[in-house]
């Protein structure tokens, strides 16, 4: 049979056949030529396409394994330190949600130059006797600074045990002098596209906005940190002023802090008008209530390959599961 | 393709080298998961646009690649599910918990089980044991997969949906290609019915 048929009639058979197997009529230089062109296209374009996603600069793994540069001297324990090891500096400061300075976790330490810690002013207002507004640095003054080792439990299923420096919220929140009005404490972080160029997106709705109830901010665990690993507060950890409320997911941590207002509402916090199914207001760390994506039974301690049971309040129930007394917290999760 | 292969095989390699390294970053886990899923669906769709790309174009290279991409597809999502069971320290009562109670598991999950038919009949011989027409139909079930796999994508990211929308409009226009030319693809269909003009002898 010979093989002149019209195109027509090729069709099915010889297209599938064509389909399924490789050309083997094609001569040994030209199946070499295609087949080098084709490694060549595929290799650059798949290698090239996960170089480009999975190595960031600054996600740099030399300094976050190697010994911790600014461990500080051995002190006594405090009554609110926890004797878990304490998350590397180089991990800590290269592994972070600071949606202001980007999404991928590496973002925030590769943009954090933008950021200017000083001068920074602070607003204190709302429902207080004193409103004003105060330069960092005098705010700083007014405490007496303090060591605190956190755990800090990421709504995503890590954690870490964070070194603070700083002062109790309370502290601050008296010397505002409340008025009876007032029931919440409402902070907001710097809003500066220049400052904080992952703003130029709407990805949040900003300046990021977070809240406390007022027994809440005047418990003792609830904390402002001014520094990290006994050193000023990297631009990537919030510089110069951030909270740290240990029992609570860490994007209640709100960073960056430029006002905190004292109100009698409860303010509208930036995750909890995001995605009002995923992150509440409460946010206390919680194994027994999922995430609509994931459990949070169990939590990844980052330089650890397996997980740990997340415990409830993040381990500070003893402390603090008295202020939730009564509530549903399925509900107010 | 034994040059495709070892080019899709490459981010295999560098995920490994970049594991050993530390390059993974602090969570390394999380990243992993994350590189082989994309990785995936990526191949996925790149082994869905073969036929558009030869309707359109009316070249064959690139359906002979076709195989090869869904085969590594395969490759990476078994390795992306096999890393996730890993991180729940191989608990197939977390597994199936997971797979029950969140939609975005389920969708991930769903894709991945519906390539193994096709892995299974990716062979020549599984061809001609199922004929043409009905491996062809089974082979349809990469579409699903393919949806599932974007829409497990889509609710996986926390906040910035860009990129998941943007393989969505990728899979999209596949499909409607596909669509679109449909008349054209029946058109065998006409000629089988006839009987084909016998060249002389």
């Amino acid at each position: 049979m010979t093989d002149p048929q019209t195109p027509d009639d090729a069709q099915p058979q010889d297209q599938q056949r064509r389909i399924l197997t490789p050309g083997s009529d094609l001569n040994p230089r030209r199946e070499f030529l295609r087949s080098a062109t084709l490694f060549t296209v595929t290799a650059g374009a798949l290698g090239g396409g996960l170089e480009l996603l999975t190595r960031r600069p600054g996600a740099g793994s030399a300094e976050a394994q190697s010994a911790d540069p600014f461990a500080r001297p051995a002190r006594p324990l405090g009554p609110y330190d926890t004797k878990e090891a304490v998350t590397p500096y180089g991990q800590a400061t290269t592994y972070n949600n600071f949606y202001e300075l980007g999404l991928d976790k590496a973002d925030p330490a590769r943009l954090a130059a933008s950021l200017k810690p000083r001068p920074w002013t602070v607003r204190l207002d709302g429902e207080v006797r004193k409103p004003q507004t105060v330069d960092i640095d005098t705010l700083q003054s007014w405490f007496p600074l303090e060591d605190r080792i956190y755990r800090m439990r990421c709504v995503e299923g890590w954690s870490m045990v964070m070194p603070w420096l700083g002062f109790p919220l309370a502290a601050l929140i008296r010397r505002m002098e409340p008025t009876s009005k007032a029931k919440y404490v409402q902070f907001t972080a710097l809003l500066d596209p220049k400052q904080l160029p992952g703003q130029r997106q709407a990805v949040l709705k900003w300046p990021y906005v977070e809240g406390l109830r007022l027994d809440e901010a005047l418990h003792p665990l609830a904390f402002m940190a001014v520094g990290l690993h006994g050193r000023v507060l990297p631009g990537q950890n919030g510089a110069p002023l951030r909270l740290a409320v240990p029992w609570k997911y860490g994007f209640k941590g709100i960073k960056s802090i430029v006002r905190i207002t004292l109100t009698s509402t409860q303010p509208q916090t930036t995750w909890a008008l995001a995605a009002p199914s995923e992150y509440g207001f409460y946010a206390n760390v919680n194994p027994a209530v999922p995430h609509p994506r994931w459990s949070q039974a169990t939590e990844r301690r980052i330089g650890e390959l397996g997980r740990r049971k997340t415990l409830p309040f993040n381990g500070y129930a003893d402390q603090v599961a008295s202020l939730y007394k009564g509530m549903d917290l399925r509900k107010y999760f | 393709m034994p040059a495709v292969t070892a080019g899709g095989l490459l981010p295999a390699a560098v995920l490994v080298a970049d594991a050993l390294s530390g390059a993974l970053g602090a969570n390394p886990i999380q990243r992993a998961t994350f590189q082989t899923g994309l990785l995936a669906l990526t191949l996925l769709v790149l082994s869905l646009a073969c036929t558009p790309l030869r309707l359109l174009t009316g070249w064959t290279w690139p359906a002979r690649l076709r195989k090869t991409l869904g085969l590594l597809a395969f490759g990476y999502a078994a390795l992306h599910f096999l890393i996730y069971l890993f991180d729940h320290g191989f608990s197939l009562t977390l597994m199936t918990e997971d797979v029950l109670e969140r939609p975005f598991v389920t969708a991930g999950f769903t894709a991945l089980l519906l390539l193994v038919p096709l892995a299974l009949t990716s062979t020549p011989r599984a061809v001609r044991r199922l004929g043409f027409a009905r491996w062809t139909r089974l082979h349809q079930l990469a579409y699903v997969s393919v949806s599932l796999a974007g829409l497990h994508y889509y609710w996986g990211v926390k906040k910035d949906h860009t990129s998941p929308l943007i393989y969505a409009g990728v899979i999209a226009a596949l499909f409607l290609v596909r669509l679109l030319r449909r008349p054209a693809a029946t058109r065998p269909r006409r000629v089988r019915a006839e009987p084909a003009p016998r060249a002389p002898r």
